[in-house]
């Protein structure tokens, strides 16, 4: 049987469009309105974010964000696989910053489970996490320093990011899809040779921010470009449920990492940022910021960074090391239990969320006993930002919309799970 | 802090009783659904609790149960640095509910994807649209009766 395909879709978008009141109006601007589809497929729109914009000229009147162009059904697949088979998924939620997804994926696990991972590998993840911090806020910074023109930085940013993908090679054999963290622990222990390539990067990188930071805050064009551009108010942010660097843009001081610490981001001593523009450039100037209070974080976890295991000794929830599973029978049998029944957390609902680079990632999980979780929601904060897209877009210039997008620097791969 | 939310939703909505747990140290309350518009404007409103940021809302299928739907909202207090999470049961025969994006702004597009995903309706949703799913989509992708692999020919493909 044939169906009739139903393409009405566009018509109602648009038509929800017209419906909004118009209430910007340019004086003599060119005299018809004009609805333009910015996207999918934009070098600006950072993946596949699609924006539908209704102008008046130049003016954009308003605006409708369709998402769902990359959108995988991660929380199906979640709900129909362990708890373990879903790590290296978590990479690929936002892949600017994997090692940030894994760490906060594994507490959320640890929190539901009951059972904390040894110190040692606690400082760990939270170098990997600072790390993958800076390699996001570089892409952060250098595309958006390439959107609104400074294609320079995009060069200089990229070859910082890659000295951390050489350090995430080394600790986790992997440059990009690192699924590094295991529940309980992490994969593999960092070595001295790591904790040295960490240093000599972190003594390299502030001279590296400083010469980035020459070229771009006394940049004309681009003050000019981003200053005033984009404002979202306090209470704006809190009501639109933006997080991370846009929220502290806008004057909020909300960091997980100090309103409900994890890990051991309650010893390190470090400050945060906020800015009271709530403008482009402000989100700028934040991002670049908290770049410098990762490398504090960084120096001091290399400074404290105990001996000790880095997997946690409970045999029936968390994964023995290869080596002891060929070796040992009580191994062996946990092993063939965990990978075959899985870890069975007791009923239950938790809440975790940790600070990445684009704000709150939240994971509620679900669990009825069994091996499988029975429902994983992932509250990503590329998703929530985007929500507050239409009401910084309006009134705005066309060529603004796209500094606008990458102030906000959304992932698609999160935004859509 | 538990208490106090307790004490001012029983004053508030007249119950004797309101069902809450706690799990690994979240706090949970159990609404009925007709009570949930006046307990999240108490919430959002009073000046001690000030829950001001609406972070999540998505909904739980538990397929054989006898109200098949739990719908979840968690809450975030910035002055009480406090999470809270609410639960709302709906049965499958009515799968409406009254929509909390006049009181918490970023509710319009989490309760457009626990539309998209459950198909719960939102009453009074200014613009209750599929986020992810193509519009002609039939199905709700994370109902537990949709299976992993998808449902042949429910996308159309070009011809």
């Amino acid at each position: 049987m044939k169906k009739e395909i139903n393409i009405s879709n566009d018509e109602k978008l648009i038509k929800s469009l017209m419906s909004q009141a118009a209430d910007v109006s340019i004086d003599d601007a060119l005299e018809n309105e004009m609805i333009i589809n910015m996207g999918p497929q934009h070098p600006a729109t950072h993946g596949v974010l699609r924006v539908v914009l209704r102008l008046d000229g130049e003016t954009v009147i308003s605006s409708v964000p369709e998402l769902g162009y990359l959108h995988r059904g991660y929380e199906k697949m979640a709900e129909n696989m362990s708890f373990i088979e879903f790590i290296p998924h978590t990479d690929r939620l936002d892949y600017t910053a994997t090692m940030c997804n894994n760490v906060a994926y594994v507490l959320a696990v640890e929190k539901l489970i009951g059972i904390e991972s040894p110190d040692r590998a606690q400082f760990i993840r939270m170098i990997a996490a600072e790390l993958s911090r800076i390699a996001a806020h570089m892409i952060a910074i250098g595309t958006f320093a390439m959107d609104v023109g400074a294609v320079t930085m995009v060069m200089w940013t990229f070859r910082e990011r890659e000295k951390i993908q050489e350090i995430f090679d080394r600790i986790a054999g992997a440059r990009f899809t690192t699924s590094y963290t295991r529940i309980g622990g992490v994969a593999s222990d960092i070595d001295d040779f790591a904790l040295k390539m960490i240093k000599e990067f972190l003594d390299q990188l502030t001279a590296g921010l400083n010469e980035m930071a020459r070229l771009l805050n006394s940049n004309r064009i681009f003050l000019e470009r981003l200053e005033g551009i984009g404002i979202l108010s306090k209470e704006d942010a809190i009501a639109y449920g933006v997080t991370g660097p846009s929220l502290r843009a806008s004057g909020v001081e909300y960091d997980i990492r100090r309103a409900k610490p994890y890990l051991f981001y309650n010893e390190m001593d470090f400050s945060i940022p906020t800015y009271n523009d709530g403008d482009c450039l402000a989100r700028y100037h934040l991002r670049a910021d908290e770049v410098k209070e990762s490398v504090k974080i960084l120096y001091q976890c290399l400074q404290k960074i105990p001996a000790g295991e880095i997997i946690a000794n409970e045999p029936k929830k968390v994964l023995a090391h290869k080596t002891e599973v060929y070796s040992k029978m009580e191994e062996l049998i946990h092993d063939f239990m965990i990978i075959n029944k899985g870890i069975n957390p007791p009923e239950g609902d938790i809440f975790f969320s940790a600070e990445n680079p684009k704000g709150e990632l939240g994971f509620y999980i679900v669990s009825n006993g069994t091996g499988y979780p029975w429902k994983m929601k992932i509250r990503s904060p590329s998703f929530c930002n985007l929500q507050v897209l239409p009401k910084l877009i309006k009134g705005h210039m066309i060529s603004d919309v796209v500094a606008i997008i990458g102030s906000l620097d959304p992932v698609m791969g999160e935004a859509d799970k | 802090m538990k208490e106090i939310i307790l004490n001012k939703l029983i004053e508030k909505l007249g119950d004797s009783q309101i069902e809450f747990s706690e799990f690994r140290n979240d706090l949970s309350i159990l609404l009925k659904k007709e009570h949930l518009l006046d307990a999240a404007l108490l919430l959002r409103n009073d000046e001690e609790l000030k829950f001001d940021m609406c972070k999540d809302v998505t909904a739980i299928d538990w397929e054989k149960r006898k109200n098949r739907f739990t719908i979840i909202y968690h809450v975030y207090s910035f002055k009480n640095k406090f999470e809270l999470r609410l639960k709302v049961n709906i049965d499958e025969a009515d799968l409406a509910i009254a929509s909390l994006s006049g009181i918490w702004k970023s509710a319009e597009w989490y309760e457009r994807e626990t539309f998209d995903m459950y198909g719960i309706r939102f009453i009074s949703h200014p613009d209750l649209r599929r986020v992810y799913m193509p519009e002609e989509f039939e199905y709700y992708p994370l109902r537990k009766d949709f299976p992993l692999l998808g449902i042949p020919g429910s996308l159309p493909l070009p011809k």
